[in-house]
């Protein structure tokens, strides 16, 4: 592994004090896939500021019924915490969903917002990639992209963001805490990740001196009509092909409200407000699942390898929005998709 | 807090000598002092600096489990551990499991059921195993295999090995 220099913050505004002050720092909290890319020298932070000493370790109850994630509380705990699996069980689903227990152990609710692509010319220090160096070209593009995106793509980057759990805050709405030189301000899920456009080296709107210190989640969870569904080339421990978040909200055979949100084809967890729109005030039917499916799809684009892609989005979509409705969501233990 | 002041830098950099931090872990029941460059995986501090060899290097990339030991009572992949970050935890790795001369029952299952072939993944297989146990997650030989999905075993011998963890975990068979 390379060299770097290593110091621990002992309270968020330490933390913050010390990235700013030294622009090669990272800081590091389970490490999963940081000490991975410094291995294959993708990442080289010239110092790493240790912030698991932080006090952002509690799930903690909002007065507007949601809940509040330290930013530290491990993957692990989060998806068995009995808050998280009887309000938000699409969050918990999701974050089983990802990962082996060994690393769901290791890796922080905050650091999984920040993960890398897993993009092969990303990994690969011998291929032109703009997001690990900027200019240098996509080899994806022309080159094998099974697993890459087919929404949300620029003439610079077509990698996904690899996260399960993230599909799922996006569904729920949920908003990032964050603390800078500047104070404290909150990020709507939405707006945290990026689209790579001729910038991919930017993963998300993070900046480079503030921290993330929270997930803040709505009161609305849906746990009563939810589904995650992830298809991928083995039955567990893969980053996602395609994956669906879908959560509605159903009153007398009409969906009130609806959610639908797809990992492992874009950037950002994919989620389009027409497609929900399309859902609402509607039977909740394959035919209607099938309409929101295309407008969610709407540009939908393959690169030769990830044609498929759509197909399979598509069919997802319904199938997940299927299980949703009638309140049969996937198993992540039973590999049965129903 | 003391920190190291090693120049850092890219690979082609000459590195002269690592600078060093002072930490304790305390290994299967024994508190180690260990002067560790900041670099330093778990995996490696336990291997290099211990003589721990039972826990194995497989991929040394969090992608098979070989190097599965047990931090603060939990399964980690020790190769994506820091030791520094690990400054005061209590660490179990395959050489610890068995106490006053007795296997761990997770070891004495994976015997009886002959749930190895060649062994390389066997101490990080078990290791997980008795974290999974902690855990108490995993019910159904359907959970036992999902939550064990972090353990690679290029030899194949998954049905035997869930077959010893249903052992351990008191249910048939």
């Amino acid at each position: 592994m390379i060299n770097f220099q290593y110091a621990r913050a002992t309270n968020v505004a330490d933390a913050v004090r010390q990235i700013a002050a030294d622009p090669t720092a990272k800081f590091i909290a389970g490490g999963t896939n940081l000490i991975d890319l410094m291995k294959y020298d993708v990442e080289h932070p010239q110092r790493l500021i240790d912030i698991t000493r932080l006090p952002l370790k509690t799930i903690e109850k909002t007065p507007d019924g949601g809940l509040r994630i330290g930013a530290l509380v491990p993957n692990s705990d989060l998806a068995y915490h009995p808050l998280i699996e009887q309000q938000y069980p699409l969050l918990s689903s999701a974050t089983l969903a990802g990962a082996s227990q060994q690393l769901r152990n290791m890796a922080s609710t905050g650091g999984n917002l920040l993960q890398r692509t897993r993009c092969f010319y990303f990994y690969d220090i011998a291929t032109p990639c703009n997001k690990r160096e900027p200019g240098s070209g996509c080899s994806a593009i022309k080159g094998i992209n099974r697993i890459n995106a087919i929404l949300g793509t620029s003439e610079s980057c077509i990698a996904t963001h690899p996260s399960d759990m993230c599909v799922a805050l996006a569904a729920l709405e949920a908003k990032v805490h964050v603390a800078g030189p500047a104070g404290e301000r909150a990020i709507a899920f939405a707006d945290f990740h990026r689209l790579p456009g001729d910038t991919p080296q930017i993963d998300n709107n993070l900046q480079p001196d503030e921290i993330i210190t929270a997930i803040e989640l709505p009161a609305r969870g849906f746990s009563a009509n939810h589904s995650y569904l992830k298809i991928r080339d083995r039955l567990s421990y893969a980053f996602a092909l395609v994956s669906v978040a879908a959560a509605l909200e159903l009153d007398g055979g009409r969906i009130k409200e609806a959610r639908l949100a797809l990992g492992g084809v874009a950037h950002k967890p994919w989620r389009k407000p027409e497609a929900e729109a399309a859902l609402r005030g509607q039977s909740p039917d394959a035919a209607a699942f099938g309409k929101a499916a295309d407008v969610l799809l709407q540009g939908a684009k393959g690169f030769g390898h990830n044609d498929f892609k759509i197909d399979l989005a598509r069919r997802a979509i319904v199938r997940t929005l299927t299980q949703a409705a009638r309140g049969t969501p996937q198993i992540q233990s039973v590999k049965k998709i129903r | 807090m003391a920190t190291s002041t090693l120049a850092p830098g890219k690979k082609s950099e000459k590195v002269s000598k690592p600078v060093t931090m002072d930490i304790t872990l305390h290994v299967n029941g024994h508190a180690q002092k260990l002067a560790v460059a900041p670099w330093t995986t778990l995996l490696d501090a336990l291997r290099e600096h211990l003589d721990l060899t039972g826990t194995k290097k497989g991929c040394d990339h969090g992608q098979c489990g070989a190097c599965t030991v047990l931090v603060d009572g939990r399964r980690v992949n020790s190769c994506l551990t820091l030791a520094v970050m690990k400054d005061g935890a209590e660490v179990v790795t395959i050489e610890g499991l068995a106490s006053n001369g007795a296997l761990h029952a997770v070891q004495q299952a994976f015997i009886d059921h002959d749930a190895f072939q060649c062994g390389y993944c066997t101490p990080g297989q078990i290791c997980s195993a008795a974290g999974l146990i902690a855990e108490g997650k995993a019910k159904t030989p359907d959970e036992i295999r999902e939550l064990m999905s972090g353990n690679i075993c290029r030899c194949g011998a998954y049905p035997n090995i869930v077959a010893a963890i249903q052992q351990a975990m008191g249910s048939k068979p």
